[in-house]
């Protein structure tokens, strides 16, 4: 199943499939090391459309809410 | 332009600060958040002999850069002759797509494998030999904080070599990438540390908020009891029973009178000489600052000191950055507010982390505007906490009202949006004592250096201005306004003009006034609000353009004559 990260419940791990945003976004996540196929790890979602906290070969990184919708991920159907 | 230019590069936080204060020995502030370098230190080494400039340059992630501080690395690499990639060698994956640009970049090179010993710790085995050959030049492991490793790095300049290699497009070198780090790295399963288990508590947000209240309600309280204590059983006791002396004979050695006795004892009240009152150079001079001022400033930077090294303050951007988007900033802007805090010219340093104009203009005349400095606010304490603390309650409520309210008005008045957080927040680590003190005392050397000729300067200048009656003819021009909507008597002039120079000065110059309580409050929010002093607007000024900061000022002084004037009526 894909979804955004958004969407992603704590504690649950996707793996890391698309992007959907121009070049200089995909730079920027990439650069801190969030990129295809990498396995992502959500570990918090703030409150009112608040950051997104992952955690992606074992460093965590704040998202704006806005960019994780742009990052798609796919989790295990349940 | 003999000397050879060695450049330490690197991601952010990886540790390039504590190994360039290693290589050269020189003192710079390391902390445990991206983005404590933002403008470029240097320091000189001996290499066989020869001596070479260091280049400690603020932390990029690739070399496109999104930020001023990420621009400026950018810009010295066109300059330097070496380079040492610092690398973190937990994270090697990510760190090494920026060396491999910076290996395409034609200049020789060095690989420092920094935080070596964190990767015990995590179950990450590295085999430093394949990843040297793969790399093609000298890869060191090192441990910045401790100084492990550093020796060998400098004996391994020599070995830096360019490496002639076909460019890559970015896709291939994820590719290339892959390939080493399949090759040179194992990991192994760890469990969870109980520094982990914290860090997860400390994002999320119910358990963040109530956990960062905690913390920063221990932090204010910690700043006020070592700082009043300090105030109380130490430096005031000195200046009383050790300088009092040495001061009363200065002044019947110049017989009590005259300019001189002015200028440096100033006036004696009943026959005596008030610290608070007096405002000779020596007397209140000296007081301000090292009484009232200095435990402030200590006891502030203790506590940042140990938030910036235990890696808390990213995590604080993290929870804030909800309530900064209202006001058209993100999360990571509470970097130059805390650091603002303490003083505005490293705060106003700090906005280079923020992306975009629109923000840099927001987080530039807020911080101007309703962030004082702890020199002023230890002086505000000192004034009109006497009076009553619900005194002091108004006054910083009032600054946080107008931080909310200018910040949504400027928010929508401004076009555009403001870019969204992506931060890396680094892993909690116990901070140092050593390190802690060393910083501290890095930051309390500088203020002394920095505000002390300011301090004596301002209440020089203060004397000469009442002796020449310059303050009276601006008392007259600005009388209208200080007098009539404000509520303050005309020679609260003198304080605004001199706050330009100094905000600690002009809040001690209020002291002789006798100003009611509501003047008071009144006075002390003015001085905070209507202009930064003349080094924070230097800074501001370079960082923002004349344009921009010319709006910011006309933005300041109108705050300061609405919030005067609403003050002046409700209170």
């Amino acid at each position: 199943m894909l979804i955004d990260i958004t969407k992603m419940k704590e504690g649950q791990t996707g793996i890391v499939r698309d992007f959907i945003g121009g070049h200089n976004f995909l730079e920027r996540v990439q650069n801190m090391g969030i990129r295809k196929g990498k396995t992502i790890k959500k570990i918090s979602s703030h409150f009112w459309h608040g950051p997104q906290t992952v955690e992606v070969d074992n460093i965590c990184i704040a998202i704006g809410y806005g960019m994780a919708k742009k990052i798609i991920v796919e989790v295990p159907d349940r | 332009m003999s000397e050879k230019k060695i450049l330490l590069m690197g991601n952010p936080n990886v540790g390039k600060s504590a190994i360039f204060s290693r290589l050269t020995g020189a003192k710079i502030i390391i902390s445990n958040y991206p983005g404590t370098t933002v403008e470029y230190t240097q320091g000189r080494i001996a290499v066989d002999g020869e001596g070479s400039i260091v280049i400690d340059v603020p932390g990029t992630y690739s070399l496109k850069p999104t930020s001023r501080a990420e621009e400026v690395a950018v810009e010295l690499l066109k300059e330097g002759d070496v380079i040492i990639n610092v690398v973190n060698a937990t994270n090697l994956e990510r760190n090494l797509f920026l060396t491999l640009q910076l290996l395409e970049w034609g200049l020789p090179m060095v690989v420092a494998l920094n935080m070596w010993d964190e990767t015990k710790h995590q179950g990450i085995y590295i085999d430093v030999e394949k990843l040297e050959k793969r790399l093609g030049v000298p890869v060191v492991t090192t441990c910045g904080l401790s100084g492990e490793g550093i020796k060998k790095l400098i004996e391994r300049l020599h070995d830096a070599k360019v490496l002639q290699r076909k460019k890559l497009s970015d896709t291939e070198k994820w590719e290339m990438i892959g390939d080493i780090v399949k090759e040179a790295q194992t990991l192994k399963h760890h469990h969870h540390t109980i520094f982990q288990r914290i860090e997860e508590w400390t994002i999320r947000p119910a358990s963040g908020l109530v956990i960062a209240g905690i913390i920063l309600y221990s932090v204010f309280w910690l700043i006020r009891f070592v700082a009043e204590h300090l105030i109380d059983y130490v430096f005031g006791p000195m200046f009383e029973k050790l300088w009092l002396p040495i001061l009363l004979k200065i002044s019947a050695l110049l017989s009590g009178t005259g300019f001189l006795h002015h200028l440096l004892i100033g006036e004696l009240v009943d026959g005596r000489i008030d610290f608070g009152i007096s405002f000779g150079v020596l007397s209140t001079g000296l007081y301000l600052y090292i009484v009232m001022v200095l435990p402030y400033l200590f006891s502030f930077y203790l506590a940042l000191g140990i938030l910036e090294d235990f890696g808390y303050l990213p995590r604080l951007a993290v929870l804030a950055d909800n309530f900064l988007h209202h006001i058209g900033l993100h999360g990571y802007a509470i970097i130059p507010f805390m650091l603002g805090l303490g003083c505005n010219v490293p705060g106003a340093l700090a906005l280079r982390l923020l992306e975009g104009r629109r923000e840099k203009f927001i987080a530039a005349t807020l911080l101007a505007i309703t962030v004082p400095c702890m020199a002023q606010i230890a002086m505000i304490i000192g004034l009109l906490g006497k009076r009553g603390g619900q005194y002091l309650g108004i006054v910083f409520g009032v600054l946080f009202l107008l931080f909310i309210i200018k910040g949504i008005i400027l928010n929508k008045l401004l076009k555009g949006t403001s870019p969204e957080i992506l931060v890396e927040i680094p892993p909690y680590r116990i901070p140092q004592l050593a390190a802690i003190f060393k910083k501290l005392g890095l930051r309390l050397y500088w203020f002394l250096k920095e505000a002390f000729p300011y301090v004596l300067l301002g209440i020089v200048l203060v004397n000469i201005l009442y002796a020449l009656k310059i303050i009276d003819f601006f008392s007259k021009i600005f009388m209208p306004v200080v007098t009539n909507v404000w509520g303050l008597p005309k020679e609260a002039v003198s304080a605004l003009i001199i706050g330009f120079l100094r905000k600690d000065v002009a809040v001690g110059m209020l002291g002789p006034l006798g100003l009611t309580t509501k003047q008071l409050i009144i006075a002390c929010t003015i001085l905070a609000v209507y202009f930064p002093c003349v080094a924070t607007f230097t800074v501001l000024t370079r960082e923002l353009g004349i344009k921009d900061m010319l709006k910011a000022t006309l933005i300041m002084l109108t705050v300061a004559f609405l919030v005067g004037a609403i003050l002046n009526i409700i209170l």
